[in-house]
Formats: structure tokens, sequence, C-alpha cells
């Protein structure tokens, strides 16, 4: 096992940040954290980085544990922080030999890991890090914390502010990283992000709602999830399906709105009413719940 | 279809710093009451234009109209007639809710039995008058927000810019938030949105993407999955921005 998160509990004042988390990761595995701001996931990143220690519970990392063996934990990690961890009066090269030395190797020693992520921001390696571009920064930060070939990457936030297609192409970095046998755990706030995870743990205001394999669909609880459409835009028929008796919940979801029904047996009625809304162009089905879904329904039957 | 007045009104807008063009002869128009999604890569140019709307910027070159006033000489009066907010900063920390009320609304010229009418009603409406006397930071994000987003729309402006307004949220709080901005319109005022999640792109009226300083395409969400033949607008801007 990478990573064993057992029973952690952690407060700040009066604010409880963690609350029983309790996961493990296998090696190798690509693990997402998903979560809204203010979840617990930087916390939890700061523990797992030997920062931070727990109020009650263990982090091992590759059976190393975080307080005790914080040392050993130092060596084998990777952590991209949130906030930059660069040096911005340093260039690009001077980061990253910074840190290859501090962590006791050369950029030469390991630079095939990195070739690809380095080789899109080397034409800069003269500029100051603080000069860079946001997509440019998180590059470089990527590649400091790889320069020593770590066993576990842990990566928080790191496409937080960044456009969709940079986006597209850190993600792509990354599963190119775990083909090299590095364990990643990554946290984010974009759901559509998680289903580039091999599994992924839901997280609300310090507690784990859920793990779960983004390819496998699950709704265990009998309710049925339906989408609706119109050429005439979805907007206007929210309060309308709201009003259904059989709709739980109903919300915007892109271009439809996406219903969830108590139970299937009612979605017959519910289309036979729709139907005689006099939008010939609406369209009523079901559908399998993206971790979206599943995460806001989440959300709504712990009522957090 | 109804002729809408043009509440903002851009031709050949250009911005360059020193040898760097960072808005390349934009060319566009926000018709009032509408949603305008301002879409764009990272460093596409959104901020530069943006901050030129909102009259914190001159810009090259270019004739600019916002609120019906001009960007060169009427800066003062284009921001009475706007409201800002952005997931960076919106209000203060360290005062409360009450308090941030008070200063938005002040600074915006409205008059102080106005304001504490006003107060009550939106601290109703938002289910927020037990937290009024809280300070800013010791309540959720998700609440944070939906009041920075009121407070921007306090004084009945007649735009309203919203620069990433949704990062971070949890997708339940996101999507309140987008009901909020479509109550927003049904009020007259006129929404220039930019954000990262390209299902948002689908809430407005029409969106615009950036590529490299300029405007690429601008277009209904329904027209421009149709022109690049894609199922959504993630798949259009992946197409734009990668070309």
């Amino acid at each position: 096992m990478s990573l064993i998160i057992d029973h952690i509990d952690i407060s700040f004042d009066t604010v409880q940040a963690l609350r029983q988390v309790d996961f493990e990761v296998q090696d190798g595995e690509l693990f997402g954290l998903i979560g809204p701001d203010g979840a617990g996931k930087s916390t939890l990143f700061r523990i797992m980085a030997s920062l931070l220690v727990p109020d009650a519970g263990r982090c091992l990392m590759h059976g190393h544990d975080v307080v005790k063996d914080y040392r050993e934990v130092r060596k084998i990690i990777g952590y991209m922080p949130g906030r930059f961890s660069l040096y911005m009066d340093l260039s690009v090269e001077e980061n990253l030999a910074f840190y290859a030395r501090v962590f006791g190797t050369t950029v030469e020693e390991n630079y095939d890991l990195i070739r690809d992520v380095y080789e899109q921001i080397a034409p800069f390696k003269k500029r100051l890090a603080g000069k860079l571009s946001g997509g440019m920064k998180q590059k470089l930060a990527l590649s400091c914390a790889l320069i020593h070939r770590p066993e576990i990457l842990i990566l928080d936030e790191p496409t937080t502010g960044v456009d969709a297609v940079s986006r597209r192409e850190f993600w792509d970095m990354l599963k190119k990283i775990q083909k090299e046998g590095i364990t990643i755990v990554v946290s984010t706030p974009y759901m559509d992000e998680a289903e580039m995870c091999d599994r992924v743990a839901l997280i609300q205001k310090g507690r784990l709602l859920e793990i779960t394999d983004p390819s496998v669909p699950s709704r265990s609880d009998g309710t049925a999830l339906f989408s609706l459409r119109s050429h005439k835009g979805v907007y206007a028929y929210l309060e309308k399906v709201r009003n259904l008796e059989a709709c739980m919940h109903a919300w915007l979801f892109g271009d439809q709105l996406h219903v969830t029904l108590q139970s299937e047996r009612d979605a017959d009625h519910v289309k036979s009413i729709i139907d005689g809304w006099g939008d010939s162009s609406l369209e009523w089905e079901k559908i399998i719940p993206s971790i979206e879904d599943r995460f806001m329904g989440l959300i709504e039957q712990n009522n957090i | 279809m109804e002729v809408r007045e043009h509440i903002i009104e851009v031709k050949d807008m250009v911005k360059k710093y020193g040898s760097f063009t960072a808005n390349d002869h934009l060319s566009f128009h926000v018709e009032r009451g509408e949603i305008f999604g301002f879409l764009g890569a990272n460093g596409a140019g959104k901020t530069t234009a943006m901050r030129i709307l909102c009259g914190l910027s001159y810009p090259t070159s270019g004739e600019i109209r916002v609120a019906g006033h001009d960007v060169y000489r009427e800066r003062e009066r284009i921001k009475r007639k706007i409201g800002y907010m952005s997931q960076k900063f919106s209000l203060y920390e360290d005062l409360t809710v009450s308090e941030n009320i008070h200063l938005y609304a002040g600074i915006y010229g409205l008059g102080r039995k106005q304001i504490v009418v006003r107060e009550e009603q939106l601290l109703e409406r938002l289910g927020l008058a037990h937290v009024r006397n809280r300070l800013i930071r010791e309540i959720p994000l998700g609440w944070k927000q939906k009041l920075a987003f009121s407070v921007a729309i306090f004084h009945q402006p007649a735009i309203v810019f919203l620069d990433e307004p949704t990062g971070g949220v949890d997708p339940i709080t996101r999507r309140q938030f987008w009901e909020m901005i479509h109550d927003a319109t049904e009020e007259g005022i006129t929404v220039f949105v930019t954000t990262h999640y390209m299902d948002e792109a689908e809430y407005c009226d029409r969106v615009s993407i950036m590529v490299d300083g300029r405007i690429d395409a601008l277009d209904t969400p329904a027209a421009l999955k149709q022109q690049y033949e894609s199922v959504n607008m993630n798949e259009v801007f992946l197409k734009l921005a990668r070309s």
C-alpha cells in the first residue's frame, strides 16, 4: 500500500477541519481528492507531506509514519502545494537545479522523467519564475516536484484557475508520470477531472463522503436520474420541474436539467406531464449519473 | 427578432504593452439584459479587455462605449453604472456582513435610509439575517459568494462584471449562483462573465472565445456547438484554443 490514512482528526481553534478521514491508496494508483474550497483537502495534503501533525489518527507513506519518520517521508514524496512553491526571484533553471540539489541529486540524473514537461518551458529557462504565466509556473512546479524521482507525488489543486486546454494537457502529463510507476494523489475542485482518476474520494466539510471508481456507475438509493433538454433553453423549466411531486431535486447541468426522481416508477407519469407542456422540442431521458451528479446527491443526502 | 440596445459596444479595440498586443482589434457588442460569456485560455487577453470595459485602464486605440459612456472620457460615469465581482477579491474579510453592505452601498452613493431598507430585503432573501454581525471570514465560502454577488448589484447597475465568480465552490452552490445570475437578468441587469467551467458557458445567452488577443468565435452556445460539430462547449473550446 502506498498510502494509509487511518482515522485522521484535526482541528484549528473551534473548526474541525478533518474528521475521521480514513482511506488507502494502492501502489501506482492515480487517486483524486474532489471537493470544494474549505473541504479540508489542503489540510490533508499538508499532513501527508509531514508539515502538519494530526490530532488523532495515523498517516503512512509507503509504511513511513509522517510524524515519527518524517525525514524518510520527505525523501520519497514530491509535493506541489496549491500556492506556488517556486522561488520567484530565481530563474526557471535555477529553481530546478535548487530542488535537485536539496534532494541530493542532479537535473541530469532524472531528466528523462521530467523531459516532456520541462521541454515545454525550457525555451524560457533564463526567465525569472516570477515572470512566467500561470500555466508555465505550474509546469515548472511539477518539474521541481518530480526531479528527485519521488515514489509518491502529491499535488494540491494543480489546475485551479487554469483554462480547459491547459488542464487537459496537465492531466495527459499526469497519466505519463503514472506509467513511470509513481503513485499520484491529486486534488481538484473540477468534477470533470475526476473521470481521469482510477479512484476518487469525495470530500466536503472535512468528511469523506464516498470513495468511488469513476468508471463504475452506482446509484443504490432507488432514485433515478433523468435529463431534460429543449431547443428553447431549459432555465424556464427549472421551477416547473421542481414543483412536480415526484421530483426530489432539479439542477442546471450544461444545456440540460438533471432531475432526480424518487423512483424510476414515477418516470412515465412525469413524462406524460412534460408532454402536456406543449414544447415539442423537449427531450426527456434516463441517464447514468456522472461524478458531479453523485457528489451533488451526496451533499443533499447529508444535508451539508 | 427583437432588436435590443447595445449596452456595450466595442469597435477595433487594441491594447498594447510595448511590443506585445494583448487585445488585437476586438469588435463585439453586448445586448442589454443578456448573459454574455467571455471565455478564453489563460493569457488570451480577457482580463485586459475587462479592465478597459470597467474603466480601469485605457485602450491603445478603438471606439468603446459602456452603458452609453465613452471609455476614454467618461470613466467615472461608467464606474457608477457597473458592478464588479471576482473570486479573488470581493468582500472585506475583517468587516461584518452588514458593514460590507454599507461600505459598498455607500461607495456607490446610495442614501442611508435606502441602504437600510434594501439591506433587510437582501438578508431576508439570502437567508443571512442571522449572520449579519458576523465577520466575512467566519462565514462559509458559498454564502460569501452569494453575498458578494448581491453586493455587486446592490446599487442596481446596468452591467455587472463577474470574473471567475464560481471558482472553488461546491457544485450545488455553483448552480444556485447561476440561478441568482438569471434572476438578476430578469431585473434588467446585463451580465458579463468569465469562467473556466465549460458547463457554465452553456448558461450564457451568447459566448465569445478569445485566442491570442482576438475573438475567434462569438455566438449562442447552440450555434457554436453546431458550427464546431461538438457535443458540448468544452469540445468547442478545446477545438478553438488548440487550433
